[in-house]
This record gives C-alpha cells, structure tokens and sequence, in this order.
C-alpha cells in the first residue's frame, strides 16, 4: 500500500520502496494514490495499479478514442487531456479516464442531405450557439483546431470541417469541455460523410471495374486459376509482371490478356 | 524524450548508406526478392510457427487431431462459462431476426445488409460498436479497380502467392471479385478515401502485390471505414439495436440443430441474457491478445478469440489456424508505444529495412511472414539487430521513414502517415527525419472456422464473416486484404442471413446439449482443468497485486 493521502488536489505523493521496480513514481487515479512505473502510459499505470480495464480501453493504439482522460499537475490550475493509452505518467498527476460522454448525436438519411450549412443546422441547431471560446481545440488529444471546424461547418463550408476533423478519434473530451454544449465530433462526422458521398466526384475507374465484373468478363479466368493446380499458379506467380514502384498512374502492363 | 544518445549514434549508420539507398530505389533497383524456395526456407528457419513447441494437437472437438497454436488450444480444451444443467433456457430477453455476434467491421457490415434485407438486427458486442481490429487497421484496403492496368486475375495471383497457394480458392475467387463492389459501396456511404481531383482514388502497392491497388485514407483507412459503417448503423437504430459490453460467452441451438442464439455475458453487471435469433453472424474477429509465445501484439483489447471458442464447441472445424500472422513493423521503442502497429504503407511508399550498420538485408515488400522471419534472423542468426535500449536482450532493425520525404517530397511523410507522425512527435521523434526502431508483432489471425463464399456454415443459421473464419487467406495475409476481406465477406454473411430469416419458419425448442457433450469430451480425453473459456479480456494486473486479489479467479471479475 503506498502512504496514506489526503485527498487534496495539491497533494504530493511519498514514494515506497516496496516493489521491485526502482522508477515507481506516484500517481492519483481518481484522486487516490498509486504508485507505478514512471515509463508507463496511463492505461498501463491503471492496469498495473490493478484495475482491470472494461471502460476506457479499446485499441491500446490511440485510434479508437475510448480512453479519453483529463488530468492536472500540482502547482497549476490547467486541466490537461490526453489518450490514456498514449500519455506517459508523470509524477504526482491527478487523473480520471472519461470513457463516455452523451453528446447529441443526430439521426439522418445520408443521400438526402444536401451539403451547406442549413443542412448541418438543420440537424444541430446547437451548433449556432458556438461562442467561439476556442475550448474545444485545446482540449483536442488529437490536436486538432476543433473550433475551426466548427466553423467552416457553420459557414457552410463541409469539405474543409471535412478536411479539418479527419484525425479525429470520437473521444469525446471537446464535447465534455464544450459551454454551448455541441457534440462537435458527431458534427464532423456528418461532415465528413457528406463530403465523401455528395462533394468529392466519385471514382468512376470503380463503377468501370464493376462493370466488367457484372458482364462476367474474368469469370473464364478465374475459374481457369481456381481449377489449376499448385504448380501452374506457382507458375503463373512467378511470371506476373510487376508495376514499377516509381510508375505514373497511367503504367499499363505487356501483357493485356486478362485485363 | 526522444532517442537515446546511442541509438543516435547508430542512427548515423543509417544517415550514411541513405543517400545510395534513395538514388538506388529511384533508379528503378531493388534488393533481390527471396525465390520461392528460399521463402520456404527462411519461414521453416525462422517464423514462430515453426518453433518446437509453438503448437500442439488438439484432443477434443470437430478438428481433434489438428495442431494449433497453444494459446489456442488452451481456450478449445477448456469449459464454458456457463453451467448447462443450470442455465433456464425458458427465460429469454431479447428476440430478434438476426443476431451479429462483434461489432467491428465485419459485424456492422453484415448488420447493415441484413437490414436492407428487411432483418430486425441486434450487435452484440464485447466492448464498445467499433472496438476492433478494423479501426486499427491503418495501409490500406486492395481492390483491382483500375482496368487500364489490372483485373481481378492478379489480385487472385497475389492472394494465392502470398497464402503459399493454400487457400481456399473459392473463398479467393469471391473475395477479388466482389473487392471493386466493396469500395464502392464504402465510398457511396460517404468514406473519404484519398483521391485526385477528378476523383480517381490514389492506390499504392502493398507487399506481395504486382500492380498498385491499395486504397486509402491518410494512415487511417480501418478507422475511417469503422467509423463510417457505425454512423450508418446508427442512422439505422430502428432496426439495427446494439448491445455493447455485452460478448457472447456461448450459442444456443434449437432441437433440430439450427443455430438460434446466444448467451450473452454483461461485463458491468455480470448478468447473463439470452438471445433468440433466427440467424447468427459471428464476427468475433481475431485472437491477438492471447499473446502467442508471448508476443506483443498489434490487436485491440478484446481480441481474444471468443467466436472461435464457441464456434468450436458448437461443432465448426476450424483451419490455417497453425498459422499466426507476425506484422514485420511493430514499434518497440518508445516503451510506451511497443507493440504499436507501424503500418505496411511505409514500407510500400518505399522505406527500407535496415541492421545496426545501415545495411539493407531484405526486400521491403516480401509477404508479411517473409519479412518478419527475415527480421527475426537478422537478430537472432545473423547478429545485426539494434539493442532496445532498457530491455535486456531485446532488438529491432530500422524501418528507414526519412527516406520517403526523399523519394517522393519533403513533407510527404506527415501527409500521408498524420496519425503516426502525430504519435512519435509526442515522443519527441520525428519520423520524416529519423527511422524507426521495429520488429515484428501479433497481428493477424490468419486462420479460423470453416465457412462458404456466402457465409454459410456446416450448422444451418450460422454464419461466418471476417477475421474469425479462416480459408480465404491461407497461411499468410497479405496487407490491405483485411479490410476487404470484412467488408467482402461482411457483406455476403449479412445478405445470407437476410434471406435465411425469412425462410426459416420457427425456432424450436432452445439447447445446449452441444455444451454438455464438450464437457464430456474434455472429461473423457483426460482434460482436467479450471480454464474457463472465452476469456474474454486479458488480464494485466501486476503479479505483486494479483497476489492480493483474494476474491477473482482465472480472469478480473469472474467470481
């Protein structure tokens, strides 16, 4: 057991010697005293305190944005954030994980949305009331200009919130942070999927592969490899002309037979 | 933070052969790709799998005879988490058309269809709807979209290549077919896949591939599919219910041997319900976090082959799963990162591996297996590996990054890999001017239970989709074959259980007799044991306060 605490947001940890590992440093999970590897993340450090995680752990790779966690140092007043499994403790933070938020998230039929700003109005009204207090981008583990975002959304301009939010992890710490109380990542969302169906021009090369496929022109060939044996694919294998690294988009390969 | 000052130092070795290196790649030259026969050789020399004693036979079960690896074996040879002489079957708390079992990609697709197919779908889901593996999946997604240049005839080639031409090659046929479809619709739902201005999608090589078909977006393609389908279901709430925290621990079957539900277990209050379907997805994923030979791994935190486990027991075979995928790049410096994926499109965009003197001494795009061995023999047999700094024993090679600013533009390493440009800044490295220090990592489970091109299964109503079947792959993955492979087959498994549903008149009396013969089979090939199986989580606890942790058997809170 480490020394016992006060429970005190300016209180400084006593280190034990009781393990083997030399680097313990202390830290306070939900304001009780731990002491743990000072390389650790804070996912690490909880599971080495002895939590077994079933909130607040997902990837374990920063991506998934279920571990979501604010924490502060003694000597200041500023609420930090981080991904709990992508912050190395530091000595004497004081943290909590937030593994859910319950930030509005609207319903809708994507092909019927049209992409400007009355739509994304239309479906969170609350985005109007964005005071521009610049909160949600500081709050971003993921360091993205959040309120910029929000911004382009509200002037209508999808592609770039679009552009903007793509790194965005859904952790939820701008919604927790928020004063106008906007789900600013269920926005970007929208946003984002918006962009990818109604702006960017579709890819027509794939609705042209498709439609070879549909009129069954490699069905013959393919039922050719699927009844070869080993060494024929082996064969085959070994034969395939490769496309350079440094070739152009338009590379078109020798041998045109089964294109 | 940062680099240590030796690894600095090393890194000179790196800096010094860089520049020939670049003008090498650029010139068109490549290090020699191993022939097939030494492919051979190096994987029986030195991939894991072919370790003494990495896998063994299993005793009981459809595939008794079968050899897997241990860790797996572990969970087949052990008993379920629930009593069948005590469980009420009677007491049932939720019906539905169609039960997807995993809510990762494979899962969300499936329910989507099946939806379509006008399907009332619960996902149940051990943690949160898109914990998985497919939002870490980070290079790519391979389809052969462009005809001017390739067809679904070289993308079979490459998938039989890298499988070791032991793949189901029906399963193969599918997959490469249906691939330009399964962009397609991810793109119609609005997935931002990076494109030219005209819209036509970038595409990259992957290792194993002979014509660039790897879509993406940004180093983050699995999450931005993850994220799109979970929106899309979402919009669906209607019709397509969740239940997160929720895994299922065992399947029900009805007196006629159809499949027609699950147990599920509620991790937070420790309830166990009953789920009534007419059609069963499994999408369970993967069994990273059984840690194989105690190997890190890329997985997420619920990856440990529950689908598998009660598959099994229900009766389905399982194949390839000898076959364990180690991901050549997985982070081991940092501490903190270790085992973090680094993705395949590094190596794709044309980084190079190198040994502590800056030699390269393996082609950068061989199949994953040939990589990894390759790695592991530059350690262990050839000596050149690179120490981890603070772990006794431990090395890496470099995974040379600074060179694709090089090659393609300074710049282009944090526009195309934001995410782990992003993660190593916080460590105080940046990887568009210093390498990265790897080896490989568990990352894939190649193999798993037997299923059908449509997702149909030897036990009518159970269907199969993604990482928990095992065939389409073979021995080895090749990457951005994950991903299509979950939405692929995803798909089909969603559209089979769409139309199962409505031909299946009533669910008869519900069963676990199957649950009750394991038991038998265990106790009569000499299993004596008080494993539990799934595990469901794994467990981390330090040893010191485990010893502490009077009240909990095996795993966390099971009482």
């Amino acid at each position: 057991m480490p020394a016992v605490a006060q429970q005190s947001t300016e209180q400084i940890g006593t280190l034990n010697d009781a393990s083997v590992r030399t680097d313990l440093i202390p830290i306070f999970i939900m304001g009780k005293q731990y002491d743990v590897p000072s390389t650790l993340t804070i996912q690490k450090a909880f599971e080495y305190a002895g939590y077994q995680l079933i909130r607040g752990c997902g990837c374990r790779g920063g991506i998934c944005g279920a571990c979501a966690t604010v924490y502060r140092l003694p000597g200041t007043a500023k609420i930090n954030v981080g991904l709990a499994c992508q912050t190395v403790v530091q000595p004497n933070m004081y943290l909590t994980m937030i593994p859910f938020f319950p930030a509005n998230r609207a319903i809708y039929d994507l092909d019927d949305l049209k992409p400007d700003a009355q739509t994304v109005l239309k479906y969170y009204p609350e985005l109007a009331k964005c005071m521009g207090c610049n909160t949600c981008t500081k709050s971003c583990p993921m360091e993205i200009p959040v309120m910029e975002y929000i911004s382009a959304a509200l002037r209508g301009d999808i592609e770039q919130a679009a552009e903007i939010s793509m790194s965005c992890v859904m952790c939820g710490i701008c919604a927790a942070r928020c004063p106008a109380e906007l789900g600013q990542y269920n926005i970007a969302i929208m946003c984002r999927r918006i962009t990818g169906k109604h702006i960017k021009p579709r890819a027509e090369h794939v609705r042209e592969m498709i439609e070879r496929i549909n009129t069954g022109r490699y069905e013959e060939p393919l039922n050719k490899l699927v009844n070869s044996d080993i060494e024929t694919l082996r064969k085959l294998y070994v034969e395939r002309q490769m496309e350079p690294h440094n070739a152009p988009e338009e590379w078109t390969p020798d041998k045109k037979d089964y294109l | 933070m940062g680099y240590t000052p030796d690894l600095l130092e090393l890194i000179k070795q790196v800096e010094k052969t860089r520049q020939i290196r670049v003008a090498r790649k650029k010139a068109g030259e490549e290090f020699p790709a191993l022939t097939l026969d030494q492919r051979k050789i190096r994987l029986e020399k030195y991939h894991p799998d072919y370790r003494a004693g990495a896998l063994r036979e299993l005793k009981v079960g459809p595939s008794k005879g079968y050899t897997v690896a241990q860790e797996i074996a572990d969970q087949f040879e052990a008993k379920s988490r629930i009593d069948p002489d005590k469980i009420n079957l009677n007491e049932v708390h939720y019906e539905t058309d169609v039960l997807v079992i995993g809510g990762g990609g494979a899962g969300t697709a499936a329910a989507l269809i099946a939806e379509e197919a006008g399907a009332k779908v619960i996902i149940a889901t051990k943690l949160r709807h898109g914990d998985a593996n497919t939002m870490m999946a980070e290079g790519g997604i391979q389809a052969a979209t462009k005809s001017w240049k390739d067809s679904p005839y070289y993308h079979y080639l490459d998938v039989m290549g890298g499988g070791h031409f032991e793949n189901d090659p029906f399963l193969v046929k599918t997959m490469v077919s249906e691939a330009p479809k399964a962009i397609g619709w991810l793109e119609s739902l609005g997935c931002m896949f990076n494109k030219w201005p005209d819209g036509k999608m970038f595409t990259l090589h992957g290792a194993g591939t002979c014509r660039k078909r790897m879509h993406y977006a940004g180093d983050m393609t699995g999450a931005e599919i993850m994220r799109t389908l979970r929106d899309e279901a979402r919009n669906r709430i209607k019709n397509i219910g969740v239940l997160e925290f929720a895994p299922a621990v065992e399947l029900l079957l009805d007196e006629k041997g159809f499949c027609s539900g699950a147990v599920l277990y509620n991790l937070e209050t420790e309830e166990y319900f009953l789920v009534k379907a007419k059609a069963i997805v499994m999408a369970t994923g993967g069994s990273g976090r059984l840690h194989m030979q105690k190997f890190m791994t890329t997985n997420h935190y619920g990856a440990t082959g529950d689908g598998l486990v009660i598959g099994y027991r229900m009766g389905i075979k399982v194949r390839f799963l000898h076959a364990t995928q180690y991901h050549p790049t997985g982070a081991v410096f940092p501490e903190q990162s270790e085992g973090l994926l680094i993705t395949e499109k590094v190596r794709g965009a044309g980084a190079n591996l190198v040994n502590i003197d800056g030699e390269q001494f393996v082609f950068e795009r061989e199949p994953r297996d040939i990589e990894s061995s390759s790695i592991i023999r530059e350690c262990e047999k050839v000596g050149k590996g690179i120490p981890v700094p603070g772990q006794k024993g431990k090395f890496g090679v470099w995974l040379d990054s600074p060179m694709i600013d090089m090659l393609e533009g300074t710049g282009t390493v944090e526009r195309e890999f934001p995410a782990k440009f992003i993660l190593f800044k916080r460590y105080g490295i940046d990887i568009s001017k210093l390498p990265m220090l790897i080896y490989p990592t568990l990352h894939y489970q190649n193999g798993g239970l037997e299923y059908k091109s449509d997702g149909y299964t030897t036990v009518p109503g159970f269907f199969v989709a993604g990482e928990v079947g095992g065939g389409v792959h073979g021995a080895n993955r090749l990457m951005g074959n994950s991903l299509l492979d979950i939405t692929v087959f995803g798909r089909l498994a969603g559209e089979s259980a769409g139309k199962f549903v409505k031909e299946r008149s009533d669910i008869g009396k519900l069963s676990v007799d199957h649950v009750r013969q394991y038991h038998k089979e265990l106790e009569a090939a000499g299993i004596v044991t008080d494993r539990v199986s799934p595990m469901v989580l794994p467990d981390y606890t330090n040893l010191e306060v485990k010893k502490r942790q009077l009240t909990t058997t095996y795993v966390g809170s099971l009482r």
